[in-house]
């Protein structure tokens, strides 16, 4: 099936206006903790979760707001919980790297680099226990691939054959860290081939790419009911976090990698093959730019949660034989 | 110059009645005596002066409710030391106190609860920490502390076993357990007198329980009764009585006391405390006398050296200390160390008594009613007055062959009363 | 005609067997996995047989992953199942830790209430089998301290059959400490045999003059050391704690407010441990009871020693209780 550019086009957009807003809103100390900004890489996102069905589940990272807002969940949920307000996707309590959302089958929001790895394994699980053809999709930086959870994740897929979709956002640096001072194999699919696993790689900027890259490997998933890795080649164009100096990068790297832009890439794609004009986009920017307007308005009138409260959602209080 | 202040009796008392002035202006006072008598609420207390001097002025009328720190009497002469923060006098050992170190912030907590906490807080409040005399901590477990609140003891007249002071010294002291204290210490444990409330009576009876449980518990008892003929003793008693007022007369209750004490000067092994595992012989025989208190309860506060005493002497004593364990004017040393103890029925008991001896002690006699009976005398029948002596001894320290002598010297003490009438002091 | 018992006497291990195939019969979600539970029949013995009747898929051997395959039962709860988790010891549960902590335990309260982890993990916990520094720990400190877990420590026959199946009822993640000492351990099961409560205490033996508060292997010893004060003339009452979180405090100040004193008796090394926890809350709740300090018998800090003489020494003994007791009630100095 093609990809719908236009409306691939339309997700990173919002994804990048989002965060934008995000960076300044954390200058002017509205929203505070550690924010992880995905821009750069927002066609990786966009491109795989397009492919997937709302049965589907996802497992993400600490750098997860393009995938929340690429899976389709409100703007002002996820900026509430920017915030920290009652009326943020996860209730206020998570935070930028906690973002939750159980409608969507979206499972975090997992804060330890590779922590979520496990847990994409265990939901594939029960579906196969369960008879239930699902595809659990799981986001991890390369960065992960460090990790012993990694390692014992694919393996464990691997072995019971489960459909989970493992797909690395190889950005080239685990905070500032480079892929080659971290990994002795630097190709990460034949890493991850080892295990059995079909594994490749693809152009994480361009998201009609990075679409058909993932359609196939979520049909692979879904045929042979066993995992495949996807290797998305990417790169964050701003520092690992609003703390981050960035001191790691020399700026000739960042600005080689700004010239492949998903957006522009896209944006140019949409012009040239006479899809919309720049009339049509900046429309779609003014549109977007005032969703991100209302989200934000909506976190400022949010509510924060009282503090008798602060136990809550801690366990359920148990049970009674 | 100095003031003479409401005394702080208890970390809870914030206020006490001014019952009686035992002293008038112009009167010379020395240290530890008694000037006044105060209602805390809970008892009378005597109260006494921890100064020298003279008296100037009484402030305070009897009957007058003042709060804790209130001036009640100007002395003059008088190294007073207790004016800063308006707080009670203290119990110093010198009239002029050596200045103490200042005690650091945290442990401050002052015997005088000057500032009052809100009755609702001071429910479930520690009891004040106390301090001895020399200023140094009490080690008391937090239980004995709060106990020592609730029966009114003052921690620094108990005497902890092992360097610590737990719950059963404190009820020990407050039934009538030793103390190493002096006998000028405040307060003593408070019998029921007239303002008493009935949680005290309940508090009193909750501290006997524990007591007498502990003994129960404790002390392996072992029982033995003799049945004595009063014949010679009653005989005796009628003629000494006979040239007597009804106020100098001596009562067979005094005699049977002589006839213990002066027993139990020779049976080291019924006469002292068995304390941390060990029996401590006392050298003075001081008798424990058990009271019954109007209202419940009982209290047996000691009669010192009793067995030094004439009976003249040991009459009116005993009679005192009876009428003031029921009035709640008991000294804090005469509740702390009886070295035996006596329980007699008297006229309207029964007539036999297996007492519960009270610990630390080791031994306890019991005297029941004097009855007339048939009894065999000589090979003839006879009618002769019969008392039944039992003794309770604790089995950790003697045995039935000493409990027997022990019954045997009483009885044979009672055989020859004159003997009995002379003092040795 | 035919009387049945109403008790069975059987093994620690049996019952958590029993248990567990309990569940499983009841339950088509409840699977058990873990190293070595199928074919070698679990580390310890106790899934001896369950391969047989319940089939590969829900008796799951795993590769030597703790990491992993806790994830993965993890995620297998959020999707539907009931996952048993068997961790061969405690000291391999520490490879798993970020799992346990950070998911198991976090998921509920990050997500707001959106996702909860009804996860069982079991593990065996302990020394007294010369099994040395690395197998031999009492780590239910680590996990009692967690928000968002139950820890159970069962040390009865009764308790090792009927926790199980209240734990697989609670929405979120229970750890099951098995003490290894106590599966050779025979004891009565009430039959029919059924779920136990995990929320209380137990007193085990009634006393008056002192509590000696305990959980798990340890149970055992402090009931002889009972037996042994009560020659003495001291009376012991032996409270097992059952739930090491969250801990049933009414029960165990309701019994030292009795006696006045506490001595608290915990395998787990003394500093920061279990038996810290409770006996600060002895001293925050009754404070003003208490008549001796509360006394504490945990294991020596040295990582458990190979000699057994010395293993022996490291870890909390009848003697160490009894002379812990009776320093309580003021016996000893």
């Amino acid at each position: 099936m093609m990809a719908d550019l236009p409306s691939l086009y339309r997700q990173m957009l919002r994804i990048r206006r989002f965060e934008e807003r995000c960076a300044e809103l954390y200058s002017g100390e509205r929203i505070r903790g550690f924010v992880h900004l995905y821009i750069g890489e927002e066609a990786v996102a966009v491109g795989v979760i397009d492919r997937l069905t709302p049965d589907d589940a996802i497992v993400a990272t600490y750098r997860e707001h393009g995938h929340a807002l690429a899976r389709g969940i409100a703007m002002d949920a996820v900026m509430s919980e920017m915030y920290g307000r009652t009326q943020g996707v996860s209730h206020g309590r998570g935070g930028s790297m906690h973002l939750f959302h159980a409608p969507s089958r979206f499972y975090g929001g997992n804060a330890i680099v590779a922590g979520g790895l496990p847990l994409a394994v265990g939901l594939a699980l029960a579906d196969r226990m369960q008879d239930r053809e699902r595809v659990t999709a799981c986001f991890f930086g390369e960065g992960a691939m460090a990790e012993g959870e990694f390692h014992e994740s694919i393996n464990l897929a691997a072995l019971w054959r489960l459909p989970v979709l493992f797909v690395c956002e190889n950005n080239l640096y685990a905070m500032g860290t480079a892929l080659a001072r971290s990994e002795s194999e630097t190709n990460l699919a034949v890493k991850a081939a080892a295990y059995e696993v079909p594994s490749w790689s693809c152009d994480g900027m361009d998201v009609e790419a990075m679409s058909h890259a993932a359609e196939r490997a979520v049909a692979l998933v879904r045929d042979s009911g066993g995992p495949v890795f996807l290797e998305a080649r990417t790169f964050r164009f701003r520092a690992h976090s609003m703390y981050d100096p960035d001191r790691y990068r020399e700026r000739e790297e960042i600005e080689r990698w700004r010239e492949r832009d998903p957006i522009t890439i896209a944006s140019t794609r949409l012009i040239e093959r006479g899809l919309m004009d720049q009339e049509a986009l900046d429309a779609i920017d003014a549109d977007v730019t005032s969703e991100v307007d209302a989200a934000v308005a909506a976190a400022e009138a949010g509510t924060d949660e009282d503090v008798a409260d602060l136990e809550r959602h801690v366990t359920s209080g148990g049970v009674r034989p | 110059m100095g003031d003479f202040r409401m005394p702080s009796l208890g970390a809870d008392m914030t206020e006490g009645t001014l019952l009686e002035w035992l002293v008038h202006p112009g009167d010379v006072v020395h240290r530890g005596d008694i000037i006044a008598v105060v209602d805390t609420s809970k008892s009378a207390i005597d109260v006494e002066v921890f100064e020298e001097g003279r008296v100037v002025e009484l402030l305070v009328q009897p009957g007058t409710t003042v709060p804790v720190g209130a001036p009640l009497a100007r002395l003059d002469g008088v190294g007073v030391a207790t004016d800063e923060g308006g707080r009670g006098p203290q119990p110093e050992a010198t009239p002029k106190p050596k200045p103490k170190p200042k005690p650091k912030p945290e442990e401050t907590l002052t015997p005088a609860p000057s500032p009052v906490p809100p009755a609702k807080e001071a429910a479930r409040r520690a009891p004040a920490a106390q301090q001895h005399r020399d200023g140094s901590h009490i080690a008391a477990s937090p239980f004995a502390r709060r106990r020592a609140q609730e029966l009114g003891v003052d921690l620094s007249t108990v005497v902890g076993h092992g360097g610590v002071i737990s719950v059963a010294d404190v009820e020990a002291a407050a039934g009538s357990g030793p103390s190493e204290a002096p006998p000028e210490s405040v307060p003593p444990a408070q019998p029921p007198s007239a303002p008493a409330a009935s949680d005290h009576a309940a508090a009193m009876r909750q501290a006997i329980g524990a007591l007498m449980a502990r003994s129960k518990r404790e002390i392996p008892h072992y029982y033995l009764q003799t049945t004595i003929d009063m014949s010679a003793a009653l005989d005796w008693l009628s003629g000494l009585n006979a040239e007597r007022t009804v106020a100098e007369r001596v009562l067979p209750a005094a005699l049977l006391l002589k006839a213990v004490a002066v027993s139990a000067r020779g049976m080291p092994d019924m006469n002292g405390f068995f304390v941390d595992g060990n029996f401590r012989p006392q050298d003075h025989v001081h008798v424990g006398v058990a009271v019954s208190l109007r209202g419940g309860g009982l209290i047996a506060p000691a009669l010192h050296d009793a067995d030094l005493a004439s009976l003249d002497d040991l009459m009116p004593r005993m009679k005192d200390l009876v009428q003031r364990a029921r009035s709640g004017r008991l000294r804090s040393s005469e509740m702390s160390d009886p070295t035996l103890t006596v329980t007699n029925l008297g006229e309207q008991g029964a007539e036999l008594v297996h007492g519960v001896i009270y610990p630390p002690q080791v031994s306890l006699v019991g005297f029941g009613r004097i009855v007339e009976r048939p009894i065999a005398v000589q090979g003839m029948l006879a009618v002769r007055p019969l008392l039944v002596a039992t003794l309770a001894a604790d089995h950790r320290v003697s045995d039935g062959h000493r409990g027997g002598l022990f019954l045997a010297a009483i009885d044979a003490a009672l055989q020859s009363p004159e003997n009995l009438q002379g003092g040795t002091s | 005609m035919t009387v049945m018992p109403d008790v069975q006497v059987l093994s620690f291990r049996d019952a958590v067997r029993e248990g567990i195939r309990d569940a499983m019969r009841r339950d088509e979600r409840v699977f058990l996995m873990g190293e070595d539970v199928g074919r070698y029949g679990g580390g310890f013995g106790v899934s001896l047989g369950l391969l047989e009747e319940f089939g590969e898929e829900r008796v799951r051997d795993t590769p030597l992953s703790e990491s992993g395959f806790v994830g993965a039962g993890i995620g297998a709860a959020l999707g539907g199942m009931r996952p048993i988790v068997e961790i061969m010891t405690v000291n391999f549960s520490l490879l798993a830790l970020d799992q346990i902590l950070n998911t198991a335990a976090t998921l509920r309260h990050m997500s707001g209430g959106q996702f909860n982890v009804p996860l069982v993990i079991r593990m065996t916990t302990g020394a007294g089998r010369q099994l040395a520094a690395q197998h031999s720990h009492s780590l239910e400190g680590f996990y009692a301290h967690i928000p968002g877990l139950r820890v159970v420590s069962p040390a009865t026959v009764e308790d090792g059959f009927g926790m199980l199946a209240t734990a697989l009822e609670d929405p979120d993640p229970v750890v099951i400490f098995e003490h290894g000492s106590l599966y050779n351990e025979k004891g009565e099961l009430p039959q029919p045999a059924a779920p136990v409560d995990i929320d209380f205490a137990r007193v085990r033996r009634g006393g008056d003059d002192l509590t000696l508060i305990t959980h798990g292997g340890s149970l055992r010893l402090c009931l002889t050391a009972a037996d042994q004060l009560a020659a003495d003339g001291i009376s012991a009452e032996v409270i097992d704690l059952r739930t090491l979180r969250p801990l049933d405090d009414q029960t165990v100040m309701a019994s030292v407010a009795r006696t006045h004193r506490a001595v608290v008796v915990d395998e787990g090394w003394r500093s920061v441990g279990m038996s810290a926890e409770v006996a600060a809350r002895v001293a925050e709740e009754c404070f003003y009871d208490l008549d001796a300090p509360v006394g504490r018998v945990a294991s020596v800090e040295v990582p458990i020693p190979y000699p057994r003489h010395l293993e022996q020494a490291a870890l909390p003994s009848v003697e160490r209780v009894v002379a812990a007791a009776e320093r309580a009630v003021g016996r000893r100095g």
